[in-house]
């Protein structure tokens, strides 16, 4: 195996890195503003709101970008329930990136709240006021954030465990591109 | 696990470019077993997940047990309430929906760009409670009413507002209303609070004093239609140049004010709010001037415990007209958060301790009572919350 491994492109790497800042601010600020009683709640929900729709955009520039470009190939040698666990994680990973926000702005609608961005720009309601449904998505919305988080650290353990043990690639192809090989030595 | 461990490298796949977990640059031949290395690797990437882990559960509070959060706010509401009323309001639980409109005069402009102020009107719906969180309790035994509004405003904004009949708050800091609470709590074994815990309370909380000797003179009245109901909290209106002014506002009723019978009131029904409240509806709709009160240099603003001197310059920026009443069971303002901190462009928050915790804590209220409606298959409201 001579051939130089494959990158990410960079505007996938770009996204990439980007939004995993983003999303991990969001589960912090999250779970921090429900907790806090000070100002810092009504800071940081005012930084949410605007920043998961961001998200949300973004996620869908970077579907369309996925189904665009193939993900370059795990290491022929891993085993099969690594890359399951790969395939399966990213999947998950992708429709919680979609659930999230999504969920965020109905239960909002469902809870008849306005859906502040900044200033006097708000979005429309995209469900009926109901209890049932404020109820339901408002746990979702606590219970899938969980689930992401739970995700992202095996996600991160594995991008560690390429990383650090294996040093096979994997978490190569996505901090740069090809040719940064022979940047040292 | 071994079995990766012991996968051979690839070297044609391997960047050096990634951060070695250690600083062992001459790493020897590769083998077929756990290098010293891997397991230090193992052992860090074990760290950091940690270390993130820990983190989050930090930030959620979950680590630490003694800091007030809205959650343990609301868990302490409920034990002073003496149990959980499922589907309720923690605190002014008995309560009545009204819709109405705003009529602004156009003075509020030079105060705050908020729209609302423009000369016109905006549908309201509302909501006039009594304070205590038991909503069984009779209207004549508290001595605390409130009004709740949303305004809807044109372009789909909305600004949220909750005062009581108070002037204001008994107490400045959310901690300090918390103990407060604690301090007043029905011990279980007499049913009633304990004294001691009370004074010490009191002998630490001199604004208590001035709260109780205000109360003593405070009017209460024999109707919702002629309460006056205070914003309490201070909050800052933005003018149209991006000036910001202090502010605090009551909502004066036009209902010629009858102080309650206090003798009477065994007489009086258990309901005797709502009740006078539907019969004035029939007659006609009810009015109610808002007054805005602009803070001086040197005016509390941070702490809604202490009233501002009565000279402050007072603005009538335009009327609620309240319509029609519909009962919270099934009316448009049983599934509205009437947090304070929902605001249009124009008004923003002080930075008053207290309304920051409303904020919070009326959401985890919020939150508790619609899933105990969604549990027990409540529709929604039948008057829809929206307009
Ligand atoms: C990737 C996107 C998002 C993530 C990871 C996320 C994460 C979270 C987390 C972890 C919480 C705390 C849950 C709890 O402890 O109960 C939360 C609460 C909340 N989120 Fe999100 N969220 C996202 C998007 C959104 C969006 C787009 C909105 C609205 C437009 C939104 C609105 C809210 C609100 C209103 C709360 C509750 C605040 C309160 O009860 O005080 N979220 N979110
Ligand atoms: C919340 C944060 C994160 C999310 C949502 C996320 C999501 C994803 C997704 C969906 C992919 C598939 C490639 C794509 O379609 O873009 C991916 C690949 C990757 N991520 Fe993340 N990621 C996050 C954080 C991280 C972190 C912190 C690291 C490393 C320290 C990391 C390392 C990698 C690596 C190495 C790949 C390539 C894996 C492969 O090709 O199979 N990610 N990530
Ligand atoms: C730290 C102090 C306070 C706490 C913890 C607190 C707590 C609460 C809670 C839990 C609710 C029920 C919210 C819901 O389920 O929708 C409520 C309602 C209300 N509070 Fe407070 N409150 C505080 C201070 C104040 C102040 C200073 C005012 C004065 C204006 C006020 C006025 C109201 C009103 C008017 C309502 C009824 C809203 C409605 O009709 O839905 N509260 N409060």
């Amino acid at each position: 195996m001579s051939a130089p491994a494959e990158h990410y492109t960079a505007f996938t790497r770009l996204l990439h890195w980007l939004m995993a800042a983003m999303i991990l601010a969001m589960l912090f600020i999250g779970v921090g503003m429900v907790a806090s009683i000070s100002s810092a709640h009504e800071v940081l929900i005012a930084v949410h709101r605007p920043l998961g729709i961001a998200i949300l955009l973004l996620v869908l520039i970077r579907l369309a970008n996925r189904l665009a470009h193939r993900a370059p190939p795990l290491p022929s040698d891993l085993p099969l329930w690594q890359r399951l666990m790969a395939k399966a994680s990213q999947v998950l990973l992708y429709a919680l990136m979609l659930a999230m926000p999504l969920i965020g702005w109905s239960m909002l609608s469902a809870g008849n709240y306005p859906i502040v961005m900044f200033g006097a720009v708000h979005l429309p309601a995209i469900a009926p006021a109901s209890p049932a449904l404020y109820a339901f998505l408002r746990q979702a919305h606590t219970y899938l954030a969980f689930v992401l988080f739970a995700v992202f650290l095996l996600h991160l353990a594995g991008a560690l465990f390429h990383g650090l043990i294996r040093r096979d690639g994997v978490l190569a192809s996505m901090v740069h591109g090809p040719g940064r090989k022979e940047d040292k030595h | 696990m071994s079995d990766h461990l012991n996968a051979p490298l690839d070297p044609s796949t391997h960047s050096p470019n990634v951060a070695p977990p250690q600083k062992d640059p001459q790493t020897p031949e590769r083998q077929n077993r756990p290098k010293p290395g891997q397991i230090a690797a193992l052992s860090l990437i074990g760290l950091i997940l940690a270390a993130i882990a820990a983190s989050f559960a930090y930030v959620a509070g979950w680590l630490t047990p003694q800091r007030l959060t809205a959650s343990r706010f609301v868990d302490a509401l409920q034990l002073n309430n003496g149990g959980i009323y499922e589907g309720y309001r923690r605190a002014h639980a008995k309560g009545v929906c009204f819709v109405g409109h705003f009529e602004s005069n156009g003075q509020g402009v030079a105060l705050s760009s908020a729209s609302v102020f423009a000369a016109g009107n905006t549908p309201v719906i509302g909501r006039f409670a009594t304070g205590a969180g038991n909503p069984h309790t009779p209207d004549g035994d508290v001595p605390v009413r409130s009004m709740a509004l949303s305004y809807q405003l044109a372009d789909g904004q909305v600004w949220r507002s909750g005062m009581n009949s108070v002037p204001f708050q008994i107490i400045g800091t959310p901690e300090a209303f918390y103990e407060f609470g604690v301090a007043n709590r029905r011990d279980p074994s007499t049913g009633k609070p304990d004294l001691a815990k009370q004074q010490t309370f009191a002998a630490t909380h001199p604004e208590l004093k001035r709260f109780s000797e205000a109360m003593a003179h405070w009017p209460i009245t024999n109707s919702f239609a002629n309460s006056t109901f205070n914003g309490v909290n201070t909050f800052r209106f933005i003018d149209a140049q991006g000036t910001s002014h202090n502010v605090r506002w009551i909502m004066k009723p036009q209902a010629p004010v009858v102080a309650l019978d206090k003798q009477a009131l065994d007489r009086l029904s258990a309901d005797f709010l709502s009740i006078d409240l539907h019969q004035r509806l029939q007659q006609g709709p009810l009015r109610f001037d808002l007054m805005v009160t602009e803070a001086q240099p040197g005016d509390p603003i941070n702490d809604s415990s202490r009233p501002w001197p009565d000279d402050r310059p007072t603005t009538h920026v335009g009327t609620l007209v309240v319509e029609r009443d519909i009962a919270q069971a099934d009316g448009p303002c049983r599934d509205i958060n009437f947090n304070p901190l929902i605001l249009p462009k124009g008004i923003e928050p002080s930075d008053d301790p207290i309304l920051a915790a409303r904020g919070s804590v009326y959401s985890e209220s919020f939150n508790r009572r619609l899933r105990e409606e969604a549990a027990a298959h409540i529709p929604p409201a039948a008057a829809g919350g929206r307009p």
